[in-house]
């Protein structure tokens, strides 16, 4: 029990409290028509529970997303294409390719910056400039072409994801590569150290703290890479195709469970690495 | 086999030209120029590869290609642009930054509020709030006005996080200095906080800007009236038209770039005094 634990209840309790009473609002005028039509009065009391448990409203009820979710996490088949869980799994592993291979090019990109001073005047700006380019608008068309070649299923997403998230890698290893400062570099090169010694026994250990953190980054980004890459397959299956498939048929409740299990996917990933990154920099002795 | 030999040379000669260039002193012309001759070959090698092994214009078009159609279309781009960039990205832009730069001050002054919002606003900063497109879609309409909402949501968080931590930045003995002079809360905000908050609070201008073009151009994919630069990429692509989804991507580019250097340009003037901005 942390002393945040008591704010960010209340908060938390009161993003709840928000979200019930603007679902009586945004839901009243469906409520309000539907009476009107079959001739009964509302109460104060009949509107809430209208508002509270229509089929398809505005803005669901948080019981309503719940049970949504409860119902086709918990009592659907895992292999049933209504499974929430099978589409989360669908993104999960385009979301972890995309994060594999976004680290792994980031890497070596910051190791090809750090080492080579070409490379660093030449290609870090373009890194730069790369990531204002809003990849995710171009999704749709990577998805098409990689599909016209005859690359599609997971790569084409995992592409997307990768695209998002080996920028924060880079510039993260970068400065974390090049955080040992100048005495430490000398007291390796007192030693003698080799490059490889310099880099295996001072750089990379050292730039661990900053990798962690870009990796969190970089698994959020890649989780949204990969829902946006969902959309444009035609909402086949995926987080991203449920949230498609919701908006073209007014579901609501399946937009909201949808998004819902992303958010929870998002902080269950990130959780992870934080969990990673503190067992690790203990083992290291920096934390 | 010549446009290939072509792609060889430029790329041989573009390394070979920046290998030397990065050899000398840097200047600001070599920061310059290295950059862009890099860019330069990217574009000649993609030229050469694209003609020499004559991959389709449907899977790739060559530069020259996208060039010709975005000199022949500026006015569909132009439309698109004005939807998308100035209607939905822009007025959603300054209306969540402005919301979150309020709400962050008031936040700021109590401090139950701050320990309970800073890890929910953290959290909800690493979200896919871009999910939430459909729904806003669903709520304002297919207009831009659910476009701007869509960045309206996006850039409020990292805006806020970025604000109330920059207004904590102040040492206690700085507050203690305006305390001695006699500064009530307002001239200390305003002389003190705010100013020394400048760092944080364009951090999360800049981060918000690029997600400002990115929240506006999803949104449309679920639903737009038929401009838009979202819209349009995504039926052009459906038409194979890829040349005018590279246009399109020209200017989404230039326009990202360009949004985040005017932000990064006012940072350089407001923020002179900050360590990151001192070059000697």
């Amino acid at each position: 029990m942390s002393r945040n634990t008591l704010p960010v209840l209340t908060v938390v309790l009161a993003i709840f409290l928000l979200w019930y009473i603007a679902a009586i609002f945004l839901n009243a005028a469906w409520a309000h028509d539907k009476a009107t039509r079959s001739g009964e009065v509302l109460t104060a009391q009949t509107l809430v529970a209208d508002t509270w448990s229509q089929e398809k409203p505005k803005l669901p009820a948080p019981h309503q997303v719940g049970t949504e979710i409860w119902k086709t996490t918990v009592e659907k088949k895992i292999t049933s294409k209504r499974s929430l869980i099978y589409h989360s799994w669908v993104t999960l592993s385009a979301t972890l390719l995309g994060f594999a291979l976004g680290t792994g090019l980031g890497i070596a990109l910051a190791v090809g910056i750090v080492y080579n001073r070409t490379m660093d005047m030449s290609v870090m700006p373009w890194v730069i400039a790369s990531q204002t380019i809003p990849i995710l608008a171009i999704a749709p068309m990577i998805i098409v072409v990689l599909n016209a070649v005859g690359i599609s299923g997971l790569l084409p997403k995992a592409m997307i994801s990768m695209y998002l998230s080996f920028f924060p890698v880079v510039v993260g290893m970068v400065k974390g590569l090049r955080s040992p400062d100048a005495m430490q570099l000398d007291q390796m090169r007192t030693w003698n150290a080799s490059a490889a010694q310099m880099f295996w026994r001072l750089r990379l250990p050292s730039s661990m703290p900053f990798l962690f953190t870009s990796l969190k980054i970089a698994m959020a980004a890649s989780l949204v890479g990969a829902i946006v890459g969902e959309l444009p397959t035609g909402a086949v299956a995926g987080l991203g195709a449920r949230l498609l498939a919701g908006s073209y048929y007014g579901q609501t409740i399946q937009i909201w469970s949808a998004l819902i299990m992303a958010a929870a996917l998002a902080a269950a990933l990130v959780a992870l690495i934080g969990f990673v990154q503190r067992m690790t920099l203990k083992r290291m002795g920096m934390a | 086999m010549m446009w290939l030999v072509f792609a060889f040379g430029a790329w041989v000669l573009g390394w070979w030209v920046n290998a030397r260039l990065s050899a000398l002193p840097r200047t600001r012309v070599t920061r310059l120029v290295v950059p862009l001759i890099f860019g330069l070959t990217l574009i000649a090698i993609w030229e050469g590869v694209v003609r020499g092994l004559e991959i389709s214009a449907v899977l790739l078009p060559a530069p020259s290609m996208i060039a010709a159609r975005f000199a022949a279309s500026t006015a569909i781009l132009w439309e698109d642009f004005v939807q998308t960039v100035i209607k939905g990205a822009l007025t959603g832009y300054v209306l969540g930054c402005g919301a979150a730069f309020l709400v962050a001050i008031l936040v700021d002054r109590f401090d139950f509020l701050r320990r309970g919002l800073l890890p929910v606003g953290n959290f909800v900063a690493a979200l896919p709030v871009i999910g939430m497109a459909p729904i806003l879609v669903m709520w304002f309409g297919f207009d831009w006005q659910s476009k701007a909402a869509v960045v309206v949501v996006m850039v409020f968080f990292p805006m806020l996080v970025n604000t109330v931590q920059g207004l904590a930045d102040s040492s206690a003995m700085q507050r203690d200095l305006m305390r001695t002079y006699a500064a009530g809360y307002w001239t200390t905000l305003l002389k003190l906080r705010l100013p020394a908050a400048m760092p944080f609070i364009f951090n999360g201008l800049k981060i918000a800007s690029t997600l400002a073009l990115i929240g506006a151009i999803v949104a449309e994919f679920f639903g737009s009236p038929i401009r838009g630069m979202g819209f349009r990429i995504s039926t052009s692509v459906g038409q194979l038209a890829l040349d005018l989804v590279w246009a399109e991507i020209v200017v989404a580019a230039v326009v990202g770039s360009a949004f985040y250097g005017i932000v990064a340009l006012i940072e350089r003037t407001v923020t002179f005094w900050h360590p990151s901005q001192r070059h000697s």
